[in-house]
């Protein structure tokens, strides 16, 4: 199912770029170049074949996981789109894995806290603060927190440029703000749907039952409601991590953090079509693979859904 | 050559562009006095050099793709620092824009200008140690020739039909025809030497050449490290122990960067926020005008543009101290609708200058036989910084003229494809070359792979030919002169403005006079700046 969905997004990426105006050889060599020199760079990377035969090329090479070179590729220096996006990937994940951390367990924690004390002050602090981090837009968050964090008070770096010589708590350091910025996008939502499913749960009849056996309030919550409230907080949690991988683009490009965001501006500007191809279709996997985690772990965590039905 | 492929959505340039600021330099081999504008204190002091200090320079148009490879330099980060700080061609561009030897001692050439000699200095070494031979000059000029070349230098060494070796120090170019600005060609930052292989190709995977600085650490796209070479060839120079070059996109954490003292120098401040940087005390703002230059071109074949007359009343008919003022926020320089800069050798300001005149205008409507004109006027924000804002002051300027301008916005997308050299009236961003010829040659001559105004004039070609090859400095400037004098009356090119190159730094950073044709100093900052 989800290998049919990306063969279909696959054809859509293709299509997508394949109609956009401007050649691309032309455009990768800039205005200065003459005819010949473009004919001849066309010819190099193909291009003077016709789609349909460029299409079966790169999707055949990419069920043998070989993303193809890209246009930047010399005559006799290959460049593969792997070599380029890889260790962009990596940090790409870095990021999206150390947020995780931050931001998953602080928004289920705050989630469940505005459920236990709802409709308090806290609820309502909670809820407003998050719904106003939700609103802004991510460049607006991250440039004022440069603002404030790096330039009027000095305590961040406003840039997260990180190199792999760094020691780990130096490259925590720099990515200090980005972390901040993505958490500001996330942890919203996933805490208000972590609230939303658990007082959603606390009008049932056994969460009644336990009430009235006297079950302390945070256990009722810990240990009857959330145990049948992972599913959909496990897809929200889920569609929020493939954004951290996939919508991290601005927040990149403002800290100037080598990510695989910063690859695909990269690549569309200079036209590197295999690389644009290769992170589209990579974002479109992460997207399909997530939502099959999340659907896994739905079923996992429901006994019912368990049983094939008879 | 000329034209910015530089593009992020929050600069002033936009993605999908072509070109950024690429320098095709050839020209005029006599020593050109700039005009340079400095930074914005006219009576400066410049400070003694001194050794020592680790430089970070922000450049904003960095890519993963970027290679060591000369022919793929496009941009002005490969530009900057693989051509200006990792190499040295035979010549380099001096502060006061003239030709100066560089790995080349001397050169000299035969009467009729078609065949140069260059010298090489001798015990130039590369940075591991080898020696630097003619036979690497010869490697390094090939690698950019040949019928297969898709070189972004191809067009510069088309005309040298020959090269040899005649002993280890000494390179011999025969050209196609006679050409006086040759020691300005093999300026070209593209024209780097590297080491020869055995079988003639040049090795520049390595990283290895000749230049100032040695690359310590390369993340195409996020940064590269340099550090100082010992046995660099001038003396005294660099005077940064180490230099590193940061790729920062976006303009405004550029900026930041600069504020918080990441980074001691950026490219391209943001002119809406340049009053703000201009009041912190430990920021320096350099404008220089270089060779940038931005145009409505029209193609004088076809009609109402195949009347010169109409030429004229459209030249008229812009008040370009306006547009400067209001579309470019005072960061240009009025044009007078010659394409050659100032501080070109043998630039001219043709007479009468074209001034906002509405009766001029309207004079040569008269004359082309129209009461009113009604014409359209292509283009994007891709056509040239703040291009739409311009188009539509001169909308205003033109229509108390008698003359209606219909600004058709085109999508950024593709304009270099579908508009520039298709539509007859376009927004162009120029930019520009260090000599007359090399202008001229690309542009507005007849057969001009860049002729968007499909200008023919006999006269004009004639001239480029006996200019190109004329040795007394005297009778070209006389041809130089006609020619532009014929561009400014009979042109399709309606220039506009001049660009200033607008970089921040901080005050720690020392420099002489900047150079005023390419940007970053003519791409050798890191050479030439020193920590004060």
């Amino acid at each position: 199912m989800g290998l049919a969905t990306l063969f279909g997004v696959s054809i859509i990426i293709f299509a997508a770029i394949a109609v956009l105006p401007g050649d691309f050889a032309k455009v990768a060599l800039g205005r200065s170049a003459t005819p010949e020199t473009v004919a001849n760079f066309r010819h190099l990377l193909g291009l003077d074949q016709p789609a349909l035969l460029r299409y079966m090329h790169w999707i055949g090479g990419v069920a043998r996981g070989d993303f193809g070179l890209s246009f930047s590729s010399g005559t006799g220096t290959p460049r593969t789109v792997a070599s380029i996006i890889g260790p962009r990937i990596a940090n790409t994940l870095t990021l999206a894995a150390v947020t995780a951390c931050v931001a998953v367990p602080l928004a289920l924690g705050l989630g469940l806290l505005a459920a236990m004390y709802r409709n308090s002050l806290l609820d309502r602090v909670l809820n407003t603060a998050t719904l106003i981090c939700i609103s802004f837009p991510e460049f607006f968050v991250a440039y004022v927190l440069m603002l404030f964090l790096a330039v009027k008070i000095p305590l961040f770096y406003s840039l997260a440029r990180i190199s792999p010589d760094m020691s780990s708590m130096e490259m925590l350091a720099r990515m200090a703000l980005p972390i901040v910025t993505l958490c500001f996008g996330i942890v919203a939502h996933m805490m208000r749907m972590t609230r939303a499913t658990i007082i959603g749960l606390l009008a049932s009849p056994y969460i009644e039952m336990a009430r009235l056996k006297g079950v302390a309030p945070w256990k009722i919550i810990l240990l009857h409601a959330l145990p049948n409230a992972w599913a959909p907080i496990v897809a929200v949690i889920a569609f929020n991590l493939a954004y951290l991988i996939v919508g991290v683009v601005v927040v990149e490009v403002v800290f100037v953090y080598p990510g695989i965001g910063q690859s695909m501006v990269d690549a569309v500007k200079s036209r590197d079509i295999p690389v644009v191809q290769a992170c589209a279709l990579i974002f479109a996997a992460t997207f399909v693979i997530l939502n099959l985690l999340a659907d896994v772990l739905a079923v996992a965590s429901n006994p019912r859904l368990r049983q094939p039905a008879s | 050559m000329s034209d910015n492929e530089n593009s992020t959505t929050t600069d002033r340039r936009i993605a999908g562009l072509s070109a950024t600021r690429r320098a095709f330099l050839s020209g005029a081999a006599t020593a050109a006095v700039g005009l340079a504008i400095l930074p914005s204190f006219p009576s400066m002091v410049f400070a003694e050099a001194k050794s020592g200090g680790h430089a970070r320079f922000a450049i904003n148009d960095g890519a993963q793709t970027d290679a060591l490879d000369p022919a793929t330099w496009q941009s002005s980060f490969t530009q900057v620092v693989f051509g200006g700080t990792l190499c040295n061609a035979l010549t380099e561009l001096g502060v006061d824009g003239s030709a100066e030897p560089d790995l080349a001692e001397s050169f000299s050439s035969s009467d009729d200008m078609k065949t140069w000699t260059f010298k090489l200095r001798s015990g130039l070494k590369f940075h591991d140690g080898k020696n630097v031979t003619s036979a690497d000059v010869v490697a390094s000029f090939k690698h950019h020739m040949g019928a297969e070349s898709s070189s972004a230098a191809k067009a510069i060494v088309d005309a040298i039909t020959d090269i040899k070796a005649a002993d280890d120090l000494t390179v011999v170019f025969t050209l196609a025809g006679g050409n006086a600005d040759f020691p300005y060609i093999v300026s070209d930052c593209h024209l780097a030497v590297f080491p020869a292989k055995p079988d003639g190709t040049i090795e520049w995977g390595k990283g290895i050449a000749t230049g100032p600085y040695i690359i310590d650490d390369l993340q195409p796209g996020v940064s590269v490290k340099m550090k100082k070479n010992p046995a660099y060839h001038k003396p005294g120079k660099p005077y940064f122990d180490s230099v590193e070059f940061v790729n920062i996109i976006d303009v405004a954490a550029r900026t930041n960067a600069l504020m918080t003292g990441e980074i001691d120098y950026m490219v391209d401040a943001d002119i809406k926020t340049l009053t703000l940087l201009e009041r912190n005390p430990e920021v320096e703002i350099s404008k220089v005008a270089g060779l940038r230059h931005f145009t409505f071109s029209m193609n004088t074949e076809v009609a109402p543009f195949n009347d010169p007359n109409v030429r004229q009343a459209l030249k008229y008919a812009i008040d370009r101290e306006d547009v400067v003022a209001k579309a470019f926020l005072g960061n240009a320089k009025a044009a007078n609708d010659n394409p050659i800069a100032q501080q070109i050798a043998f630039a001219t300001n043709p007479e009468p200058v074209h001034s906002y005149n509405i009766e001029k205008a309207k004079e040569y409507l008269a004359k082309a036989g129209l009461e009113s004109l009604k014409v359209d006027l292509s283009v994007a924000e891709t056509a040239f910084p703040n291009a739409i804002d311009a188009a539509l002051l001169f909308k205003e300027h033109a229509a108390k003229a008698g003359i209606e301008i219909n600004v058709v916005r085109e999508p950024d997308d593709g304009y270099w494809d579908n508009v520039w050299m298709q539509k007859p009236f376009v927004g162009v961003d120029w930019l520009g070359k260090p000599t007359c010829d090399s202008l001229f040659t690309t542009v507005y001559a007849s057969d001009g792979p860049w002729n968007d105004t499909h200008w023919k004039n006999a006269r004009f070609d004639e001239l480029l030919i006996a200019g190109r090859a004329e040795a007394d400095p005297a009778k070209r400037k006389a041809i130089y002169a006609e020619m532009q004098q014929l561009l400014q009356d009979d042109g399709g090119a309606l220039v506009i403005a001049y660009a200033l190159f607008i970089d921040a730094m901080s005050k720690k950073i020392g420099h002489g006079p900047i150079g005023n044709m390419l940007q970053c100093d003519n791409f050798r900052m890191a050479e030439r700046w020193w920590m004060a």
